[in-house]
């Protein structure tokens, strides 16, 4: 039996890090995302963990890949303008491969924006946002609960593929108060990366003898290792030979390209005989739940096809969504981006309509009828 | 019998990237004889750099190694320390990813008083992106975005280590190539943070747009503006002019960050119970 919790979204997720493992966190004040370092920064030491404010939130990201080498799965939280200077050193994850866990709770913007107002517009960030061709992992919970539960599978994700996970609340689900469950250790399984399987001599960090995703040793243990942010080889070093360079930038896409369906999860609600499909994620999610019962309860077939891992897309259901309802209707707290991947996917087999609202206020239920509506005259 | 550097230099690994006449390589050795007489355990000793000429000493050398991003080591060197504060954690780098990119993180690390070293290559000039003028840069020099001489003045890399709080600062020239490792085996023995500043050259980006005739004219000016702390204690003010001091600058015993980070953990758990 585990405990019973009256949280917020933030504190959840600072827990669900703990639950994880995470025992390392280093990070810079911002709104709204600063709860989730109040809560490490008391948690941390009770368990012989390490908090630490740093200078920036650069050097926050920094330092997070430092201790992960060291074997410390680490956590950093951050929001909008925070999430811009983490790209810098997201990109030296990505390409060395040293898992960790970004939390950016969405708020307003661009720029300084609007620091307490909701937002959903870093999911485009979140792939893009940092130099280069690179994997990217994003989930986007919709409750307390499963900010908890999905910064615990954010770890796991992260430690399993050797990749930095962001988990991006939008600022109403950071803020916002549920009960939450927290179970026993170990009903949530936990994953921890792999050692290597090789004598120290033997040992390269980028050996694909083991596969797309090879083992990663820490520093301070037998093996020692050179780690670089240039375009590497399989031993570690920097190289500019043409066809290594195109092999491994390949393989950091494959290693998440040729496991999707392990990655990607959703929740489909009510859409088995759904005549208008609405895309949502996070707390615009909850409203278009709700729609969706406002609208079935007018006679109208509609249902929710909620996105919960945002990278990589739900492209496969998206598209077979597309060939079984007459409209898609993708409500989000930004100007279309959700609409843009979604119009991607359904490749003119239904019309995606739009509806997308960034003044800082949610988006209601009462919005999204009207808009089913006006997709299915 | 000479010293053998071979134990500590990766197979496979030389030639280096640095041009002829270039300091850095001078001062990598440096450093190799200091882990040596300080027997570090390679395992457990990790350099850390971050972007430039001089931050690509670490992937020569046989311990474990980080290559970061323009800047940061020091924010890295952080997370390596705190997570694992039985490492020895040292910091390599050139001037302007030490004290412009970085400079942020550079006096922070100061402040916090971690148990690293950084061992900063200060050769004033952006050597890897073809010579332009660093925060080292001296006023009036030549670089190629200082066609008409530098109207920056310079950073004193020193004094800002000891303004933003670091427990050891020292300095050495790569012309005094025997006094590097004395220096750093000081600096990395000393709980704190410790800066040791090398004061290089950079002939191929810097001396030839700066009228040095050659490398060795470059090394004996090293020579000539270097005066040891101990030596300037009996010189005028006059005498003084336009010269460095080099030696051990500065030197405190102060709380080191780990150290206090393990006093939070015990009043965290004392909270428990």
């Amino acid at each position: 039996m585990g405990k019973i919790a009256f949280l917020q979204g933030n504190e959840a997720c600072a827990y669900g890090a703990l639950y994880a493992g995470c025992r390392f966190f280093a990070g810079y004040p911002i709104t709204p995302s600063t709860e989730v370092a109040e809560v490490m920064a008391k948690e941390l030491p009770k368990m012989g963990g390490k908090f630490i404010q740093m200078e920036d939130e650069i050097g926050a990201m920094a330092a997070v890949i430092g201790a992960s080498l060291t074997g410390v799965k680490s956590l950093t939280a951050t929001s909008g303008p925070g999430f811009s200077l983490k790209q810098e050193n997201l990109g030296y994850a990505c390409i060395t491969e040293i898992p960790c866990v970004i939390v950016n709770v969405m708020r307003g913007g661009p720029s300084t924006g609007m620091p307490t107002g909701p937002s959903q517009s870093d999911v485009m960030q979140a792939k893009w946002g940092t130099h280069g061709d690179h994997p990217s992992i994003c989930i986007v919970p919709a409750s307390v609960q499963e900010l908890f539960t999905e910064t615990v599978r954010a770890f796991n994700l992260s430690e399993k593929y050797r990749t930095p996970v962001t988990v991006m609340p939008d600022e109403i689900v950071g803020h916002m108060r549920e009960r939450v469950e927290i179970p026993e250790p170990g009903v949530i399984p936990v994953f921890d990366r792999v050692p290597p399987a090789v004598a120290p001599d033997q040992y390269m960090p980028y050996d694909t003898r083991f596969g797309n995703i090879p083992p990663l040793a820490s520093f301070g243990s037998e093996y020692r290792f050179h780690v670089t942010g240039l375009n590497k080889a399989e031993d570690g070093f920097p190289t500019t030979r043409s066809d290594i360079v195109q092999k491994e930038e390949e393989r950091q896409l494959r290693k998440i390209d040729n496991n999707i369906d392990d990655i990607v999860t959703y929740e489909e609600y009510l859409l088995d005989d759904a005549e208008v499909a609405i895309v949502a994620f996070g707390s615009t999610a909850r409203s278009a739940r709700f729609a969706v019962r406002e609208a079935r309860k007018a006679g109208i077939r509609a249902g929710l096809f909620r996105i919960i891992t945002y990278w990589p897309f739900p492209e496969k259901q998206i598209s077979a969504l597309a060939g079984k309802v007459r409209a898609i209707i993708t409500p989000e707290m930004n100007l279309g981006m959700t609409y843009y991947e979604v119009s991607r996917c359904a490749a003119g087999k239904a019309p995606v309509h739009g509806l997308f609202r960034v003044d800082g206020e949610p988006i209601n239920p009462g919005q999204i009828h009207a808009k089913i509506k006006e997709a299915l005259r | 019998m000479s010293f053998d550097y071979g134990k500590y230099i990766r197979p496979g690994k030389l030639p280096h990237i640095w041009c002829p006449g270039c300091g850095h390589g001078i001062v990598m050795k440096g450093l190799i004889r200091a882990l040596d007489s300080l027997g570090v355990d390679k395992n457990k000793t990790a350099i850390v750099s971050g972007i430039g000429c001089a931050s690509r000493l670490p992937g020569y050398l046989d311990f474990c190694t980080l290559h970061t991003t323009h800047g940061r080591a020091a924010a890295f060197a952080t997370g390596i320390k705190m997570a694992k504060p039985e490492m020895n954690v040292i910091c390599v780098g050139g001037d302007g990813d030490g004290v412009a990119i970085g400079g942020n993180h550079f006096i922070h690390a100061c402040r916090r008083n971690i148990d690293i070293t950084y061992l900063i290559m200060n050769n004033n000039i952006y050597g890897m992106t073809g010579g332009q003028f660093s925060p080292t840069t001296p006023t009036g020099a030549k670089a190629s975005t200082t066609p008409y001489g530098n109207p920056d003045p310079p950073f004193d890399i020193a004094k800002l280590a000891i303004g933003a709080g670091a427990t050891f600062v020292a300095r050495g020239t790569a012309y005094h190539a025997n006094q590097i490792d004395k220096l750093l085996v000081e600096a990395i023995r000393h709980k704190g943070f410790s800066v040791v500043e090398i004061l290089d050259s950079c002939p191929t980006t810097y001396g030839r747009r700066n009228r040095f005739k050659s490398v060795v004219e470059m090394m004996n000016q090293l020579k000539e503006i270097a005066v040891s702390v101990k030596a300037a204690e009996h010189m005028s003010p006059e005498q003084l002019q336009g010269k460095v001091l080099t030696g051990v600058l500065y030197r405190e015993n102060k709380a080191e960050y780990v150290d206090e980070y393990q006093k939070v953990i015990r009043a965290a758990r004392e909270d428990v119970e």
